[in-house]
């Protein structure tokens, strides 16, 4: 390794000490403070390794497809239910059902409400999504299924002002836009709440589980082979 | 796949050996363990009279011919298309911490992204000082460490919230593995371009078919997140995100985001479907948790199990697999009766933070009936939960994070079943 080679290393190494801290910290010690060379390391431009190189404009408007609940992101244009109708027959209701209802295992998008609580949950746009902000967003990155990112926006306005027609959250006459996305309400908003594990399972922090004689007898209540819906093993995926 | 790369199948003198059942050695006759008598003591075998292959016959090294069955598998009921589904990796037949790259469970929403690396950018813009691209070269040309990590999809063990559903360590648990990734810290590549004061969250976007978009508190990014683009040395398969995919230590699978293609800086989260409609836990009385992204202590029992049933009776290893998000795995315990008495299992081998670790328990098996059970102990003091607890707390709805602890009943034929007990 050559001498300039052993500098830039080194170099490396007590930037990468000084903003990692722990385990770099003792690469730096071990790093002879003489070969460090310069004293950039007290600037913030120390940090810097100059890799990378400036993103322009036009290269983030491309791909900064990302949608936030208070609309941030949104694209301009706008879609009607009526326009909708037409996108979601010809390009989503091949999987998701003409209603919104599924065809086979695809998600179904429309129904459910009131089933959230039940033995029997339904999460749809209408019965289970937080905000409406989610399904644009997830419709412009990731739909149609297989044909991603190809609707134009027009189209994606509309097509996600039929889902939430189908849902009932929105009138016939709805035009959505940047503008009208936060006319639309949804009824589970303020159905999530945030991690509460470490308080609401505290109980399982016990450190000294029981060892010996934890319970009086034990049966067995279940079985997987009597549901039989397991893969046979000999069968190994055909598609390679 | 070259023709000259797998050994022969079954020779005609295999089969003759076999057909007229030449030798039958202890209770099972020869011809039913698929032996060879030719091949066996005093006879001379096959492979030891004649060249094999030269070297470089196979480039890229494959396993033997013979363990053509240690393969992922999925489940095809489970979804309506392979395109966005899962396989599962084979875990009873593993054994160590670290998983092969090639049985890596899967998680794709759109298919695999297949991305030539000369074409592959990393954007990083949004509440920073300077917006920037990285190409993959420049990835590899910052500072980089190597980090042992166990990886669990969040809906591992979904199915069986219910009860017993799949008779298989593989189907249960096998949505997990651990490997060694090399990559960035992620907080170089955010020191690079500048943070500004009022970022807290960052989202992350895959480049695959379903840009795959999930939002991570800085907190996270900032302490131990990188962005990998090894795994066990070699470039990542591209089932798990070649060129470069998120590492993000201990929390659920999904926020790996894979074929990452943008970063972006952000004050708050994004509500993106996976961490809204997905990923969120519904509980029973219809409200759900959000942001449950550490994956609790964890632990399953490899071998035996319903794949790897026992083979007879006498001196026996059970063997397993344990993981905690939270840290380390402090201890297993080991229970033969379903949970009445435990024991202490051993820990072989390293144990990492944030990583799986290997434990075996010895047992001298005399046939009789066994209710198998592992439970893990992380350096929190969180000690894995029962089925029956968990489900108190969080009722049978909530598909994800399911790390209850796992019963298996061996017979005394040694066949092994995925059950519950009272």
């Amino acid at each position: 390794m050559s001498k300039s080679r052993n500098l830039a290393w080194a170099g490396a190494l007590a930037v990468a000490a000084m903003v990692l801290g722990g385990v770099a910290d003792a690469q730096a010690q071990s790093a002879p403070a003489a070969t460090v060379g310069h004293d950039t390391a007290k600037h913030d431009t120390a940090k810097r390794f100059h890799i990378g190189r400036l993103a322009t404009a036009q290269e983030i408007a491309g791909w900064d497809i990302d949608i936030r609940p208070d609309g941030e992101g949104a694209p301009p244009g706008h879609g009607s239910v009526k326009d909708g109708e037409e996108v979601y027959m010809a390009k989503c209701a091949a999987c998701h059902g003409e209603f919104g209802e599924s065809a086979g295992r695809w998600p179904q998008l429309a129904g459910g409400t009131g089933s959230l609580g039940s033995g029997d949950p339904v999460k749809t746009v209408g019965s289970y999504f937080g905000s409406a902000s989610t399904v644009l967003d997830y419709v412009r990155r990731a739909m149609p299924f297989g044909d991603a990112q190809s609707l134009t926006n027009d189209e994606l306005y509309a097509v996600v002002a039929y889902v939430f027609n189908l849902n009932d959250l929105v009138d016939d006459k709805f035009v959505l836009s940047k503008e009208t996305l936060a006319k639309v309400k949804m009824p589970n908003a303020g159905g999530f709440y945030e991690d509460d594990r470490e308080t609401a399972e505290k109980s399982f922090w016990t450190a000294a589980p029981c060892m010996r004689d934890c319970k009086a007898h034990v049966e067995i209540t279940g079985r997987a082979r009597i549901i039989d819906v397991t893969p046979d093993d000999k069968t190994v995926s055909k598609v390679e | 796949m070259g023709n000259t790369s797998v050994p022969q199948q079954p020779s005609r003198r295999r089969f003759l050996a076999t057909a007229s059942g030449l030798v039958a050695v202890g209770a099972v006759p020869a011809a039913a363990r698929g032996e060879s008598a030719q091949n066996l003591p005093p006879n001379i075998a096959d492979w030891t009279k004649t060249l094999g292959e030269g070297v470089v016959s196979r480039p890229y090294g494959t396993p033997s011919a013979f363990e053509k069955h240690v393969v992922r598998r999925d489940v095809e009921w489970l979804t309506a298309s392979r395109e966005s589904s899962v396989s599962f990796t084979p875990l009873h037949d593993l054994d160590g911490i670290i998983t092969p790259n090639g049985l890596c469970f899967e998680r794709h929403h759109s298919g695999v992204a297949e991305i030539d690396p000369r074409d592959y950018r990393l954007m990083l813009h949004g509440l920073v000082e300077r917006p920037l691209v990285f190409t993959l070269d420049d990835l590899k040309r910052f500072p980089r460490v190597n980090r042992v990590h166990f990886l669990e999809c969040a809906a591992n063990s979904g199915m069986e919230w219910r009860g017993a559903q799949l008779n298989g360590c593989q189907y249960t648990h096998g949505m997990v593995h651990c490997v060694e990734y090399t990559g960035v810290p992620l907080r170089y590549l955010l020191d690079e371009a500048g943070v500004k004061p009022a970022a807290k969250w960052v989202l992350a976007e895959g480049g695959d078919a379903a840009a795959m978009t999930r939002s991570i508190p800085l907190s996270k990014i900032l302490d131990d997140c990188l962005v990998a683009y090894r795994m066990n040395g070699e470039m990542l398969r591209p089932e798990n995100g070649y060129p470069a995919r998120l590492v993000v230590p201990g929390w659920e699978g999904n926020m790996w985001v894979k074929w990452l293609r943008r970063l972006k800086v952000g004050d708050e989260p994004w509500e993106t479907r996976e961490e809204t409609s997905k990923y969120t836990d519904l509980m029973a009385d219809g409200k759900a948790r959000r942001h449950t992204f550490v994956m609790d202590a964890k632990s399953v029992i490899t071998s035996p199990s319903p794949q790897a049933p026992l083979k007879g009776k006498g001196f026996a290893v059970i063997s397993g697999l344990a993981w905690s998000g939270r840290g380390k795995v402090r201890r297993v315990d080991v229970s033969l009766d379903g949970g009445r008495n435990w024991r202490e299992a051993k820990i072989d081998g390293l144990v990492l933070d944030k990583a799986c670790v290997r434990f075996y328990a010895e047992v001298d098996w005399s046939g009789e009936p066994m209710l198998l059970q592992s439970r893990a102990i992380d350096d929190t003091g969180y000690a894995q939960p029962t089925k029956a607890a968990l489900r108190k707390v969080r009722g049978f709805n909530s598909i994800y994070h399911n790390n209850g602890i796992q019963t298996y009943s061996v017979r005394p034929d040694g066949e092994v079943e995925n059950v519950e007990v009272s």
